[in-house]
């Protein structure tokens, strides 16, 4: 089958606010252990359709498929409840604005979700917490309370709570837009870690110079298309579009690189 | 004032504060409880569940809580609901005050951040579990101020069941008027207690939300 060989595959994907059409026919695939950035400006349906691989926003046409399976299946609502949530298990998303759970720990932030889900045992689940939170170095903050972290902080926490379920892939909505630009570096290094982990990533994102030095495929996106996507080195340097070479310019020259 | 008169019949007044206490109590209760169902069915996904709560709302704030407590206990045995007037208090006020509850439920609800909900289901909780982990505690956080005006309305409220001769302390008050014809006095010993009831409950639910706040 077609589909075991892309990981992530976005089939003909349409969605349509009222009048307002956001993505207009989007295919692009994922394969396994791919990094994809998505860039584009404002607007042009960049979490539309991040959310879409989760089915977080529902697609008005087309389809999403997860390792072989579709992840936007046609059920009744019951039984499409259950696949979703059993899709969304595999699904890692990371939000521009953390949501972490403010009235849980560190700790319960992480372990909620596969507890009650997974059914592991305490013992595991304080395992799990004490390996995700290592992981991305707040280990020595397992105890605190969201509001007690910064913002980089935070952010690792929830990439920590999103590995905890072991997702195929993590979605990274820019991760890193809500926060000062001192504490940006810190989750990007978490990013680069699991990159090197080959973990199969899409992220969304504003940093031009983490989208190059990162990822294995840019697309970028406007109006609701991908107008242009490849390696890194050519979308940056030597993109084909004139809409790309529009953007680059503008958001290259606000760094002050142009 | 006549200080003598006051000290001969408080302890009858006491007595009656109890049945205004009691009063309170279970008003407060079945109110939680009608508040809660209310809360549910209009945030329910079934368009029949959202009518019912909102229709349940609007008529219940919108008839005088003294109508709809004559309408219950003197209307009520002409369509085969015979109560006493004790229990016709508690379940006029009860559903009168749930309606009121349930939109301080419903507003803290809402109130939770969207992300939050986004957040547990794109770790797979199903719509329930999302509800029940993450939303509710922390609406429960949000809830209990507002919850507080509604109870401490609900506690002055209680005094409407006087109009339908219950012997809480409104009645009582107004009992020993009858009596003693020293309404000063009468309306400044129930005036006391109330205040006394009042004060001590909202001192309990100003230490909940301190027990509960978050760091
Ligand atoms: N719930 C919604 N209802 C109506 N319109 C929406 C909704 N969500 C998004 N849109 C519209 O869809 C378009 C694409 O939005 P989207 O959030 O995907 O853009 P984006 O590329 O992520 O932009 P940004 O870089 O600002 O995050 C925008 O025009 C937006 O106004
Ligand atoms: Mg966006």
């Amino acid at each position: 089958m077609a589909n075991s060989e892309k990981f992530v595959e976005i089939r003909h994907a349409r969605k349509s606010y009222g009048s307002l059409e956001v993505l207009k026919d989007i295919s692009l695939s994922v394969d396994r252990g791919e990094i994809v950035a998505i860039i584009g400006p404002s607007g042009s349906g960049k979490s539309t359709l991040l959310r879409a691989i989760n089915d977080l926003d529902s697609l008005s046409g087309g389809e999403v498929w997860l390792d072989g399976v579709q992840i936007n299946k046609t059920l009744g609502h019951r039984e499409y409840e259950k696949h979703i949530n059993a899709m969304r298990q595999q699904v890692g998303m990371v939000f521009q604005h953390f949501n972490l759970f403010p009235h849980m720990s560190v700790r319960d932030n992480v372990t909620m979700a596969p507890k009650l889900l997974k059914g592991i045992s305490d013992k595991e689940a304080e395992a799990l917490a004490i390996e995700q939170l290592n992981h991305v170095g707040m280990l020595e903050r397992i105890d605190y309370y969201p509001s007690q972290l910064s913002g980089g902080q935070k952010q690792r926490v929830a990439i920590a709570r999103a590995l905890a379920m072991k997702p195929k892939v993590m979605l990274f909505d820019e991760a890193t837009s809500a926060l000062d630009p001192e504490l940006v570096e810190e989750v990007n290094q978490v990013m680069k870690m699991l990159a090197e982990e080959h973990m199969t990533m899409v992220i969304v994102t504003h940093e031009m110079d983490f989208a190059a030095s990162v990822c294995d495929r840019v697309i970028f996106m406007d109006g609701g298309v991908v107008v242009e996507e490849g390696a890194p080195e050519q979308v940056f340097r030597n993109p084909k579009e004139e809409r790309t070479r529009a953007f680059l310019r503008k958001h290259l020259s606000v760094h002050g690189k142009g | 004032m006549d200080v003598d008169l006051i000290l001969k019949v408080y302890p009858h007044f006491i007595k009656a504060a109890w049945v205004t206490v009691e009063l309170s109590v279970l008003t407060i209760l079945l109110g939680l409880v009608c508040g809660a169902l209310a809360a549910a069915a209009r945030l329910s996904r079934f368009a029949i569940l959202r009518f019912i709560g909102a229709a349940y709302v609007s008529v219940l704030r919108g008839v005088p809580a003294l109508i709809f407590l004559f309408l219950l206990y003197f209307g009520g045995p002409q369509i085969g609901i015979q109560l006493s007037a004790f229990e016709a208090g508690v379940i006029g006020l009860g559903v009168n005050i749930g309606a009121y509850m349930a939109e301080t439920m419903r507003g803290a609800i809402i109130s939770v951040d969207k992300g939050q909900a986004e957040a547990a289901r794109t770790l797979g909780l199903s719509r329930f579990q999302a509800f029940r982990k993450v939303i509710l505690p922390q609406a429960m956080r949000l809830m209990i101020r507002p919850l507080g005006v509604n109870i401490n309305a609900q506690i002055k409220g209680t005094a409407l069941v006087a109009a339908i001769s219950v012997v809480e302390l409104t009645y009582t008050a107004q009992r020993y008027i009858g009596s003693t014809y020293k309404p000063f006095e009468m309306f400044l010993l129930a005036g006391a207690l109330y205040l006394f009831i009042i004060t001590l409950t909202g001192k309990g639910i100003a230490y909940l939300d301190r027990k509960v706040r978050l760091p």
